[in-house]
This record gives structure tokens, sequence and C-alpha cells, in this order.
């Protein structure tokens, strides 16, 4: 009996041998061997790459965000950390910047996803309708979302301009005196919302849409021979049926209001943009962790405001929890 | 060998199945060619006038920032900033391209935003598949757990690590460079389950395991089994991943600057002077939006397709 030694080539063509089938050939044992082995880690290297990534780029820069936020660190010198404990968030907590920013990201949040969502299950229903054109109106409402932040941001500043913006010529065809969108806190805020919601709702809708196509049609037919309107059904079968994702587009919303930077910024226009305004009426979070770090060279307290955002964030999902718990009861 | 060769008993021969024909090229033809197929497909009743109305209203509004870009960008400053506004586009489109091109340094933003985008969505696309094939069909211990933290990765914003990543990337001596902007997102969450659930659906078991008797290894049968049947969702995924990568602000602007920009980032130096021409400012923005705009026309339904099927957890 011969033993090669050398190994066969994985696979090799036209030897289907079942696994396990005991012949016991030196070759065929090791091929065996390098069959269990591959079975047993490939999975692991396949999922591999994803972890890995995620770990260097993600979580550690999250875990060693709080660690910066115990020191004093400068921009020009990355390298000198000097301790000092809590007192970026001591000075934080004292800062009237900060409780502005929180209120802003809080309000503009408001004012963005709620209109957002509602309007996005709005659409959703009539998209849901047998329709002609239906690609047509999907792809129209879609497109906002493949337009750049940037450009978006350009566009809608223009339109919300106070001398010759389309939005107050159109509010003068009505009556209404042309509104200073820059400089009036709450005009500001809704013109960034509406910068969000342009963007957004199309999106949002479709995954509704998605939703909506999957919810089982004898439910309807139930409903419609207990005598419920259309209206009814809406909100008896389609709402209920949809939860799950209407769940998932509130969380995802949120951590995109949180974390609310480009618009306000362009919308700011240059120089005045880090700051959200000449008095920060619209000046968020992420403006004011990118004025601290990059503007005032202070890492230390740019990354206190990332930790402060991020636990903000976890207090938000915790009173959607109770929230959920409450109306579940209620319900 | 190829995938053809093995017989496959379809089992499960659920109405719809996926299984011979999405192996099929990325195209689809015809309509209701969805990558997930769903029994009970909602409602079926016609719209009325009215819910036409409310749509053709819906896309008006969405579409019509970007036609006022367009009338904009192709006027003078002048007109541009006359009321009432002009609403047809004039002259200058393409004077105007040329100036914001220049001004903003355009060339070098679209180059580096393409390569950006590229890497970013190819990179995404294959170890998404990769990871979503080994949660899909393979079996390995802690396989749930290490997929939940998969699905929680969701939760946890990038942005949050801002000023330790821009550390890391200037010891790395990556400022203002274009790999600082690449690496942090070479993965992502939503891929992987995204692929995971197509495959979970269109891979036949039974493929599998026949590559598996034929002594393929696991990186074999990704290769000549897998990635032929997950050509579809991998093409959807790409452009998605694509538009979301030369969207991306935040980090992009915070650790390049104006000499190496992004299209988003060059985009913020044409608000910024204090010499404001508004027409070259529409310029700027049409001319970034532009690649992507063109990609929605060509595969707007498939990006459409590409968004509903990632939404439904199966």
């Amino acid at each position: 009996m011969a033993i090669s030694t050398s190994t066969p080539p994985d696979g090799a063509p036209g030897a289907a041998h079942p696994a396990g089938s005991g012949s016991g050939t030196e070759d065929q044992r090791r091929s065996t061997l390098l069959h269990r082995l591959d079975v047993r880690v490939a999975p692991y290297a396949f999922v591999a790459p994803f972890f890995v990534v995620f770990a260097a780029f993600s979580f550690y820069p999250l875990i060693y965000t709080s660690w910066i936020s115990l020191h004093r660190v400068e921009l020009s010198t990355l390298n000198l950390m000097e301790w000092v404990g809590f007192d970026n968030y001591t000075a934080l907590w004292d800062d009237d910047r900060f409780w502005n920013a929180l209120l802003n990201t809080f309000t503009i949040g408001v004012l963005s996803t709620v209109p957002q969502l509602l309007m996005a299950l709005g659409l959703a229903h009539l998209l849901n309708y047998r329709l002609r054109g239906s690609t047509f109106f999907r792809v129209a409402v879609l497109t906002p979302y493949a337009t750049s932040v940037g450009a978006a941001a350009l566009v809608f500043t223009m339109l919300f301009e106070r001398d010759f913006g389309m939005i107050n010529w159109m509010l003068s065809l009505v009556g209404v005196d042309n509104i200073d969108w820059d400089n009036s806190k709450w005009a500001a805020q809704t013109a960034i919302s509406t910068i969000v919601i342009w963007r957004w709702t199309g999106y949002n809708a479709l995954l509704y849409l998605a939703a909506m196509q999957a919810v089982p049609r004898d439910r309807y037919e139930a409903a419609a021979l207990d005598g419920a309107s259309r209206w009814q059904q809406f909100l008896m079968v389609t709402v209920p049926g949809i939860r799950a994702t209407i769940v998932f587009t509130i969380v995802l919303s949120t951590i995109g209001a949180t974390q609310l930077f480009g618009e306000p910024l362009i919308f700011g226009q240059g120089p005045n943009g880090v700051t959200g305004g000449a008095d920060n009426q619209y000046q968020t979070l992420g403006l004011l962790l990118y004025e601290e770090g990059w503007k005032n060279y202070q890492m230390g307290r740019a990354a206190t405001v990332a930790w402060a955002m991020f636990l903000l964030l976890i207090v938000v999902f915790a009173v959607q929890q109770v929230v959920k718990r409450v109306l579940a009861r209620r319900a | 060998m190829t995938t053809d060769s093995i017989p496959v008993r379809a089992t499960d021969a659920r109405p719809g199945s996926v299984q011979k024909k999405s192996r099929k090229s990325a195209t689809p033809g015809g309509r209701g060619r969805q990558l997930f197929r769903h029994p009970g497909a909602g409602r079926q009743h016609h719209a009325g006038p009215v819910a036409y109305i409310l749509l053709g209203i819906a896309a008006l509004f969405s579409l019509f920032p970007l036609y006022w870009t367009m009338v904009a960008a192709s006027t003078d400053n002048t007109r541009v900033t006359q009321t009432p506004p002009p609403f047809l586009p004039g002259p200058h489109l393409l004077e105007n391209l040329g100036k914001a091109w220049q001004d903003a340094a355009l060339g070098k933003a679209m180059l580096n935003s393409l390569i950006v985008a590229g890497v970013i969505a190819l990179s995404t696309v294959l170890f998404a598949t990769l990871a979503g094939f080994a949660f899909a069909k393979l079996r390995f211990k802690g396989r749930n757990i290490l997929l939940m933290l998969v699905i929680g990765t969701m939760l946890v914003p990038p942005q949050l690590g801002v000023v330790p990543l821009f550390m890391m990337m200037t010891e790395l001596g990556w400022g203002q460079q274009l790999p600082a902007v690449i690496f942090p997102t070479l993965v992502s969450a939503v891929g992987v389950f995204f692929m995971r659930q197509y495959l979970s659906e269109a891979l036949p078991d039974e493929l599998v395991e026949a590559g598996r008797v034929d002594g393929a290894h696991s990186l074999r049968i990704f290769w000549s089994i897998v990635l032929p049947i997950a050509r579809p969702p991998m093409a959807v995924l790409f452009m998605i991943t694509f538009v979301h990568a030369w969207n991306d602000f935040f980090w992009p602007f915070i650790v390049l600057d104006m000499s190496n920009p992004t299209v988003p980032v060059a985009l913020t130096q044409l608000s910024a002077g204090y010499v404001r021409d508004q027409s070259l400012i529409m310029a700027g923005a049409l001319l970034g939006t532009l690649p992507l705009l063109v990609m929605f026309i060509v595969f707007g339904r498939q990006i459409v397709g590409g968004i509903m099927q990632g939404a439904v957890k199966g």
C-alpha cells in the first residue's frame, strides 16, 4: 500500500466521497481532518471581519471616549493627557450652552421626527393602494434620500432666505410678512426640521409600505366583516400589523436626531455655522461637540459632550420603553 | 464544478419561493420581482382620485427642491435674488457648473467621494455576504448570540467615538487622508442582517449540502454556490451603501480639510464665502448630488425594492 504524502487539493473535482466513509488511506483521513477543521473554523472566519472592524473603530472609541472625558487634552498636543477627574462634567453641567444645545436637540428632534413619521405613515398607506405608476411615486418620494446633506441644506437655506427666498415670497402672497428664518429661534428650528423631514419621509414611508404589504389579508377581511370602515381598518389592522417597523423607525430617527449636525451647520452659513446662529438658537449637541473639540481645541470637553449624547440616547430609549409599557397596559 | 449540475429537490414549495429565478442577472425583468416574497400581499383596493392627488403633491414636494436647484443653477445671481423667484431654467447652466467646479475644488472632491464610496460599498457587500452566509446557513457555536450582537451594534451611533477616532487617525498619520474616512465604515450591521435575511430564504440547504458532499470547502462553496445566488441583493446593498457613504458628513468634515475634501465637505465651502453668489452655490449643490441622481434614475426601482426588502423581518 503506497502512502502518498502529497495532500490532495481541497475539493478535488470528482472526488465525491461521502463524509465519514471511513476508508482508511492517509490521504482521505487528512482531507477528512481538513474538512472537519473547515466546518468548524470557517464560520468564525466569515463573521470575523465585521466584528474586528466594529471593535476597532466603533466599540473601542466609544469606551475610550469616557476615559478621555476625564482628562484635559488639547487638540494641538493630543498625546498629553492631564487627569482632571470629573471636572469636565461639572463644567458642562454649569455651562448654559450645554443646556441650550440639549434643549435645541430635543426640540428640533421632536419637530422633525413626529411629523416625519406621521406623514410617512400616511404616504405608505397611499402607496399601498393599487396604483398606476406606483414605481414612479416610490422613486419620486425616495429621491430626497439620495440628495447629499450638503446639497439639501444649501437649497433649503436659499428657499428660506429672508429677503428673496421662495418660501417668504409664497407667504407674502397670502399676506404673511417676511419671516427671519435664520435669527428667530422657532423659525430657524422649523426650517432645519424641514430639511430633515424632506430627506427622510419617503425613506420611512417605504419601510412602512414593505411592512404593510406583509400584513395578512384575512385580517382586513375579518375587520371588514365586522363592519369596520377603511379608517377603522387602518387603525385596528394596519397600524398594529406594522408595530415592529414603527418602533424600528422611531429608534433610527431618534439616533439620527440626537446627532443632527450637517443641516444646522450649513444652514448657519459658514463661520457662524458651528455656533448654531448668532445666539446659539439652533446649536445642537453635535455642533457643540465640534465647537469644543475643533474650535476651542478642548478634546476632553468634546469627549464629555459625546458621552452626554450617549447617555441622552439611553435615557430617551428608557423613556420610550416606559411609554410603550404604559400604552400596552392601557390598551 | 458548476452549481447547475446539482439536482435540487425543492422540498420547500412555498408559493413564489425564490430559487432558480434569483440566479439571473441583477437587472430584474418585469414587475413584482422581489428579493423576498411574503404571503398575503396587503390590501389591493384601487386608488381613488384623492389618493392620486395626495401622491402627486408628495411627489411634487419631493422633487421640487431638486428641480429648483437646477433652475437656480442655470440663471445668474441677480435673477435668483429677485422676487418673484424664477421658476424656469435660464441660459447659464454650463457656465455656472464650470465656475462652481473650480471655486469649490469639486473635481478633487468628486474623485475622493468616488473612491471612498466605492471602496466602502465594495467591502461592505463582500463582508456582509460572507457574514450573512455564515449566519444563514452554517452551524456554529454562539451563532445566535453573535447575531444578536450584530443587531445590537446598530444601536451604537459610531459618531460618538469621534474624539478617540480622531486621535487614532492622527497617530496613524492618516489625518486629512481618505483611509481615515474609509476604515471606520468598512462593514455594516444592517448589511449583514440584510444578506442573512435574503440567503436564509433564497439559498436552499440542499445546495450547500451537495457542495459539502462533493468535498468543497466553505470558501469554495461561498464562491461557486452562494455568490451567484446572492447577486441581486448584493447589487442593491452596493447602491444603498454607496448613497450613504457619499452623503456621510460628520466624520469626514472633522477628519478631512479643504485641501482634500469629499463632496459634502467641499460643499460647505460654498456656503462659507462672504461674497455669496447664489446661482454658483446652487450649481455646486447640483454637481454634488448629480452622481447619486444618475444612479437613482437608472436603478431607482431596484433601490426602492432593496430598501423595502431590508425592512421586513423574515
